[in-house]
């Protein structure tokens, strides 16, 4: 793929200048960085300095109309009849059957104003769920320029740029900012469990939105870094969440009928609100709430420092195989080897041993190994200044 | 099975009558709740601007089916009211069918043998399909025993039933079109295009569409008893013998929805505000007007109200109620032969040609028709006028431009066209009502004024109708059931929807 197919991004014009090594790749069609530099540089920017990222090619819908509060509401599996304005909500949403066909995020814009951020394409789905509701739905990917702004010091580097109001913006709050004339929103949401930053503008504005905030660098003010998508998974594994297509196969896309996951078999049950209006999957879910669950994503670090990359898992060394490493990172600030893995239950609860055979080679010679691995229940990382208003200044 | 259980029939039509008296007959309060000022649907006699009563909008049918008549003990049509079918020719040499043979003029002793053999072999296709359309229709995944029991009978009815030669025939032509079959049976043009009219008449297909076979199949009854009748008094026989098994019946009583509550259907709210509570709801109107008009979206899944949605139900044929100045003089149609039905299909190209124009959205220039004009007697006392009822088609649901401007035209073209084969009709028109697909929405409450509640192709039929996730009568709802021609096996008035219904009910509760 040369890179003249991809679509470019309104922030393309400083991606291109920053971008070392060229590692680009597509993300919905847009020509989006793997790397800009080196991976460790882009992951410490994200965990101890200031991050910046290209959040253009997420999908993006925007809902208007007298019934978008009750769509929305039958689409997703969470209650939103409480979601005020200005407040956003993550989410996920299944087919009849209860399978999870994508995960994001609503933004309460208006009284009958939304917007949802999803991982793929949705529109189809959007389309066919409109039925028998009195909704606009467009599909605004293209005309919003979205930058991430993540890492301790993302605050105080907003603050420096003269951005008012973030001492009092509390996690999953929208503001609206208007500076230098630029008007941009800025939600307090993002994908790497610290604190952190959405912005969103018109893409007229998305260079000039760049340099105010990069040119802090530039002046020597702080460290930013603009971060690729590798970086991202490793924090995003860190702070435990889940990426559709990559954890599990998408209701959409899975060919094979015991592929697709339900928001229980990815341990999203706390997503799931029966007490709510119906939705679509609830019948599905409700029956299979009542039966013994049958597998689940679990959170699962791996002792020692070999790379568990689609490991099998097994109940004891060379026991039942009982699942399999999804997406793994070595975690720099853990010192640990932590997984999103796939595990059979017996009876209904998690095996009580895991153990990981994980094959690794030693220049050029493959050998094996087994580790144990543990379950935790909470993310693996998480920072406190993540959820404190004001957040701490760095 | 609980007794007493307090049950809503939404719509009084056929099915919803059967339906209604089978469960009464099993112990059940039922109260059916029609829309209309009448009971009957499509059975139900129509009356005209002048105060003529005209046979309903199904104005000929096969009769209810057997087993349905000897349950509720009910007479069969009497035989005087029976039809027979005159398919007319621009020369006057029309021809007959009556009692399983054709005739006519220019009949070759070839043709008139070979339609009694297609007769008899049709026949047994029916026969040998018989389990399937009197019983609820199987489930493939999850069966139950009464699943295996009609999935493993259906398929000795065809390897046996049929023998291993006529199975392999039907297997060949049960999911093609009639213009083949035909074409490989008859030489004259006349018998094919008499066929091919009641595979296609009520659907949106023609001649040559796939499935016609099966819709032929579907149509028409083979049995020696069971002929083309008159539909004139079957609604008020359904009403009495309802009504004697205890079935509450209450008219004008428009359904504004049915209460959903934590998924278990509760009841009924009706237009007037009035809110009607029980164990069970029982839809006899269309799917698209129970799922997606009464019940809504926001109480069903997304992908569910989609299929539904989905169904192909834009009705084709129009209804034209006649009221004429003098009975037509042909000498071609003396004495009886002019209170047959009389149909204008002269060969399957004509009525091939007729469908094409529905295909994009336009009504046909040369439209096919069925006409039965009321005997003498049949006229009520206070009455002094000649009627006639016409079946037309291809006049779609969705015509280009709506109908507004262009009723009067297609009412012309069905006016020319019978000149062409009765001269002189024209003149002895004295006043005509239109009812456009549009109309028989809006006065029959059954989106896109289908006949038959939808096309009845094999993706619509058996299991899949009305969709995948409400076959059996059952719904995604807990308590609400389908019982009309939505349903398996689908339109026409032979009550089976509604029987299967209530068989299916009964073994449930």
């Amino acid at each position: 793929m040369t890179s003249s197919v991809f679509q470019k991004s309104p922030f393309q014009a400083r991606l291109d200048a920053l971008n070392i090594v060229q590692q680009w790749t597509s993300w919905n069609g847009y020509k989006s960085a793997q790397v800009f530099d080196t991976i460790a540089s882009e992951y410490f920017a994200i965990r101890s300095t200031c991050s910046l990222m290209d959040l253009t090619p997420m999908e993006k819908f925007r809902i208007t109309g007298p019934d978008s509060q009750r769509f929305l509401n039958r689409l997703v599996t969470r209650d939103l009849s409480n979601l005020a304005i200005d407040r956003v909500a993550y989410v996920i949403w299944c087919n009849d059957e209860g399978k999870v066909l994508d995960d994001g995020t609503v933004f309460r814009l208006g009284e009958n104003d939304f917007r949802l951020c999803a991982q793929h394409h949705q529109l189809d789905w959007l389309s066919i769920s409109r039925l028998g509701f009195n909704v606009n739905i467009e599909k605004e990917t293209d005309d919003i320029a979205a930058l991430a702004v993540q890492g301790p010091t993302s605050f105080s580097v907003l603050n420096k740029v003269g951005i008012e109001g973030l001492d009092k913006l509390k996690p999953f709050q929208i503001c609206q900012q208007s500076i230098s004339g630029i008007e941009i929103m800025i939600s307090r949401t993002g994908f790497t469990g610290d604190l952190g930053y959405e912005l969103w503008t018109s893409p007229e504005n998305a260079l000039d939105l760049w340099d105010l905030i990069y040119g802090q660098c530039e002046n020597g003010n702080f460290d930013i870094r603009a971060i690729g998508l590798h970086a991202l998974n490793m924090v995003r594994i860190e702070a435990g969440f889940i990426m559709p297509g990559e954890d599990f196969v998408t209701a959409e896309t899975a060919v094979r009928a015991d592929r697709s996951r339900s928001p229980f078999e990815l341990g999203l049950s706390w997503l799931v609100d029966f007490e709510k209006p119906y939705f679509t999957g609830k019948k599905a879910l409700q029956a299979e709430a009542l039966r013994p669950a049958n597998r689940r994503l679990v959170k699962l670090s791996v002792e020692g420092n070999k790379p568990p990359a689609d490991a099998f898992l097994y109940d004891k060394e060379n026991g039942k195989r009982i699942g399999t490493v999804k997406s793994c990172v070595w975690s720099p600030i853990l010192k640990a080897n932590l997984t999103l893995s796939d595990i059979e239950f017996e009876n209904g609860s998690c095996p009580e041993k895991i153990w990981a055979e994980i094959y690794y080679q030693k220049e050029l010679e493959w050998k094996s190994s087994w580790s144990q691995c543990h379950v935790s229940h909470k993310p693996f990382w998480k920072n406190a200044r993540a959820s404190l208003t004001p957040p701490m200044k760095f | 099975m609980t007794n007493n259980l307090k049950v809503i029939v939404i719509g009084g039509g056929h099915n919803g009558l059967v339906c209604a008296s089978y469960l009464a007959k099993a112990g059940l309060s039922v109260q059916i709740l029609e829309a209309r000022d009448s009971v009957g649907g499509a059975c139900a006699p129509i009356i005209d601007n002048n105060g003529n009563k005209l046979a309903g909008l199904a104005h000929a049918s096969y009769g209810l089916n057997m087993q349905i008549l000897k349950d509720l003990d009910l007479p069969a049509l009497p035989i005087q009211l029976s039809l027979d079918t005159i398919s007319l020719s621009e020369d006057g040499s029309h021809i007959t069918f009556a009692n399983n043979s054709v005739s006519g003029r220019k009949i070759s002793e070839r043709d008139s043998k070979s339609y009694r053999g297609f007769i008899e072999e049709f026949k047994k296709y029916s026969e040998a399909l018989d389990v399937l359309t009197t019983n609820i229709p199987p489930r493939l995944k999850d069966m139950d025993w009464h699943d295996k029991k009609t999935l493993i009978k259906i398929g000795w009815n065809l390897r046996f039933g049929l023998g291993k030669k006529l199975m392999r025939e039907f297997l060949r032509v049960g999911g093609i079109n009639i213009f083949d079959v035909l074409n490989e049976k008859f030489d004259d043009p006349a018998i094919k295009g008499a066929i091919a009219f009641d595979a296609v008449l009520g659907h949106k297909m023609g001649p040559r569409t796939p499935n016609t076979v099966l819709s032929y199949l579907q149509k028409i009854s083979f049995g020696e008893n069971n002929s083309l009748c008159r539909s004139d008094n079957l609604s008020t026989l359904l009403e009495e013998k309802a009504k004697s098994l205890g079935v509450k019946i209450l008219t004008n009583s428009k359904i504004d929805r049915i209460i959903i509550e934590d998924g278990i259907c509760k009841g009924v709210k009706l237009e007037s505000a009035e809110i009607f509570k029980s164990d069970l709801v029982i839809s006899n109107a269309d799917a698209k007007t129970t799922f997606l008009k009464f019940v809504g979206t926001e109480y069903l899944d997304a992908m569910f109200s989609h299929r539904v949605d989905s169904i192909r139900q834009e009705g084709a044929v129009a209804r034209i109620n006649l009221c004429l100045k003098a009975l037509p003089k042909d000498q071609n149609l003396e004495g009886d032969k002019l209170f047959q039905r009389l149909i204008i299909a002269p060969d399957m190209q004509y009525v091939e040609h007729a469908f094409n124009h529905s295909k994009y959205g336009e009504y046909s220039d040369h439209p096919i028709l069925e006409m039965i004009i009321n005997r003498v007697e049949d006229r009520g006392p206070s009455v002094n006028s000649i009627t006639a009822t016409i079946s037309a088609s291809f006049a779609p649901y969705d015509l280009k431009g709506g109908w507004g401007k262009n009723r009067n035209l297609f009412v012309n073209r069905v006016f020319e066209t019978i000149e062409k084969y009765i001269p002189g009709f024209n003149n002895l028109v004295k006043s005509y009502e239109l009812l456009t697909p549009c109309d028989i929405e809006e006065q029959y409450n059954c989106v896109g004024g289908h006949w038959h509640h939808g096309e009845m192709g094999i993706d619509q039929s058996f299991m899949m109708r009305p969709v995948h996730g409400s076959a059996q009568y059952k719904t995604p709802c807990k308590n609400l059931y389908l019982c009309g021609a939505s349903a398996h096996p689908g339109g026409g008035i032979t009550g089976l929807p509604g029987h299967n219904a209530a068989k299916q009910i009964i073994r449930a509760i």
